[in-house]
């Protein structure tokens, strides 16, 4: 395996020969995988490769069947400082079955610092900054249902960042991303990297984000493929076993409002 | 304002009181969840406590609060180990709980089928001193869980997944939103009885949504439906002697009609306002518009 880029500084993810089976098929087949603090490391590959579960089970939502996660050097068992990590889910939508403001959903972020607290100054504050960074400051009020695919996912990376994190990790952030809101969404990384961030993402193309990435990980069939510089020019849809398929799933039920 | 009179009545009124507050209260978030129809498996479950509560002649309320909640939190058990066969396992709890209900109940002495239908669809002068105290404290607990953990509720409610990432102790706040919906049904049992607790718990909640933007608002809306619709059902089934549950449940609906109807204005005037604020397209693409010059092949 290739060394990371800055051996000297301290690791925020480290993966050791995970496995994990999704039923009796197994989805991770040993992964190694280090993230560097300020590092931003892609995770490419194909659907069905293994990125997804590979980043679940980094924040302890896939449980491994073999080997060990470590989150800011401490075993995933013990981790408990969640408000250092900012997950951004795959999601087609940031709604619920009740309508609630892109104000109400990103406040959601900041639990792990208020707890059962009563939110203070400082947490609103965040909120409203994080808001901001995605470049919804002015919809703040308005109904999550009421937007588009790209500003839903702006709406969920700031739900993330209202905690304040020093560790990003996101799924597919730009799957049905429109263009404007991808920019604005690179925009917003580019400044949480500069400011010391740590990301980890799932991508299914290097896309606007190219110029941040410093490593990519490609996986195949549960194992890595490829850790090191970001493939050069393979084109957006050229990887391996490339087979393009949106989380768009026609399964999403149809909403009633009343039984769904 | 002769309702107020009799003592029966000011009991059923003040139990409908608390009842139209708690139940839209804990169904906004079956709802978010998308778990609406929760509150109507919890019903069946509690049958069976009744009917315990009928042949071991204890208070049929405590009864029915006691295998309400451990049905829920067996409910949840299910949904956390259970995934594909969950519904099956469920379909089994919710339909052995009102057989075990009807059957307990016709094995005791004092219950009776009459007495059963009371507990079904709710009966107004049924309801005793001891219901107005065990309501009373019950809806005070479930108002501490809905009211006062709101944001927490609301964050699992709204992504699961993402709530857990947060560290928020996710199952025992599950748990505390099954626990405090079975709580509610057997609140509500007096009044709108088992067979519509459910209605109560989503009807209201998916009106005020008709119109409403944030999750606040709505809160605050369905609760006001929901006390409205307890309180004029209430009444109207004193002067016209029908069960209460129908009433309630059927004046909710209409209000969810109602606001329906007013919704699409409502939502055209909100797209007017927002055009306005946002300028339409400025900019001329010349590709939009077919050249002069433009050779068809």
């Amino acid at each position: 395996m290739p060394e990371p880029q800055n051996p000297d500084r301290e690791p925020v993810i480290v993966v050791r020969d995970a496995t994990a089976t999704l039923g009796a098929r197994p989805v991770l087949r040993g992964i190694d995988l280090t993230v560097r603090r300020g590092e931003v490391v892609a995770l490419l590959g194909a659907n069905g490769s293994g990125k997804s579960t590979a980043v679940r089970s980094v924040i302890g939502q896939v449980p491994l069947t073999g080997g060990t996660v470590e989150l800011f050097g401490t075993p995933l068992r013990r981790f408990r400082h969640w408000a250092r990590v900012g997950y951004v889910p795959q999601r087609t939508t940031a709604a619920g079955g009740v309508p609630a403001t892109i104000r109400e959903v990103v406040s959601a972020g900041r639990l792990s610092r208020t707890r059962l607290g009563i939110p203070r100054k400082a947490d609103r504050a965040a909120v409203d900054r994080a808001i901001e960074l995605v470049g919804l400051a002015d919809r703040a009020k308005d109904s999550v249902n009421a937007l588009s695919g790209g500003q839903h996912q702006r709406v969920l990376i700031a739900r993330a960042l209202a905690a304040e994190p020093e560790l990003l990790i996101m799924d597919e952030p730009m799957a049905g991303v429109d263009l404007a809101s991808q920019e604005i969404l690179a925009a917003t990384l580019r400044e949480q990297v500069a400011g010391g961030a740590t990301v980890l993402l799932v991508l299914h193309e290097l896309g606007p984000l190219e110029p941040l990435i410093d490593r990519a990980v490609v996986l195949r069939d549960g194992c890595v493929l490829h850790d090191g510089p970001p493939p050069e020019a393979v084109g957006q849809h050229a990887l391996p076993g490339h087979d393009h398929v949106h989380p768009h799933a026609a399964s999403e039920p149809v909403r009633t409002g009343l039984l769904s | 304002m002769e309702f107020l009179d009799p003592p029966f009545m000011q009991r059923a009124l003040l139990a409908a009181v608390l009842v139209g507050v708690i139940a839209p209260a804990v169904g906004i978030y079956l709802v978010q969840r998308r778990q609406a129809l929760m509150g109507d498996g919890i019903g069946h479950i509690a049958m069976t406590g009744v009917g315990l509560g009928f042949l071991l002649s204890t208070s049929p309320v405590w009864m029915a609060t006691a295998v309400a909640v451990a049905g829920a939190v067996v409910m949840e058990l299910i949904r956390w180990y259970g995934r594909t066969r969950g519904d099956i396992a469920l379909a089994m709890l919710f339909y052995g709980g009102m057989a075990g209900g009807v059957l307990l109940i016709n094995l005791s002495d004092t219950g009776s089928n009459a007495n059963l239908t009371s507990y079904l669809f709710g009966s107004l002068s049924t309801v005793s001193s001891e219901d107005v105290t065990a309501i009373s404290v019950l809806a005070a607990f479930v108002l501490l869980v809905t009211v006062g953990l709101r944001r927490q509720l609301f964050a699992v409610s709204q992504d699961e997944e993402f709530a857990r990432v947060t560290g928020l102790p996710v199952r025992l706040l599950n748990l505390l939103v099954a626990v405090t919906a079975a709580v509610t049904v057997t609140v509500a049992m007096r009044v709108v009885g088992l067979l519509l607790v459910s209605a109560l718990m989503v009807v209201p909640v998916a009106a005020a949504q008709q119109i409403t933007r944030s999750f606040k608002v709505t809160f605050v809306l369905s609760v006001v439906i929901g006390v409205g619709v307890t309180l004029s059902g209430t009444i109207t089934s004193y002067y016209q002697d029908v069960p209460p549950g129908a009433t309630i449940v059927l004046l909710a609906i209409g209000v969810f009609v109602a606001l329906t109807v007013l919704a699409a204005p409502l939502a055209r005037r909100r797209a007017r306002r927002g055009e306005t604020e946002t300028e339409r397209c400025t900019l001329e693409v010349p590709a939009a518009r077919p050249a002069p010059d433009d050779v068809r092949v």
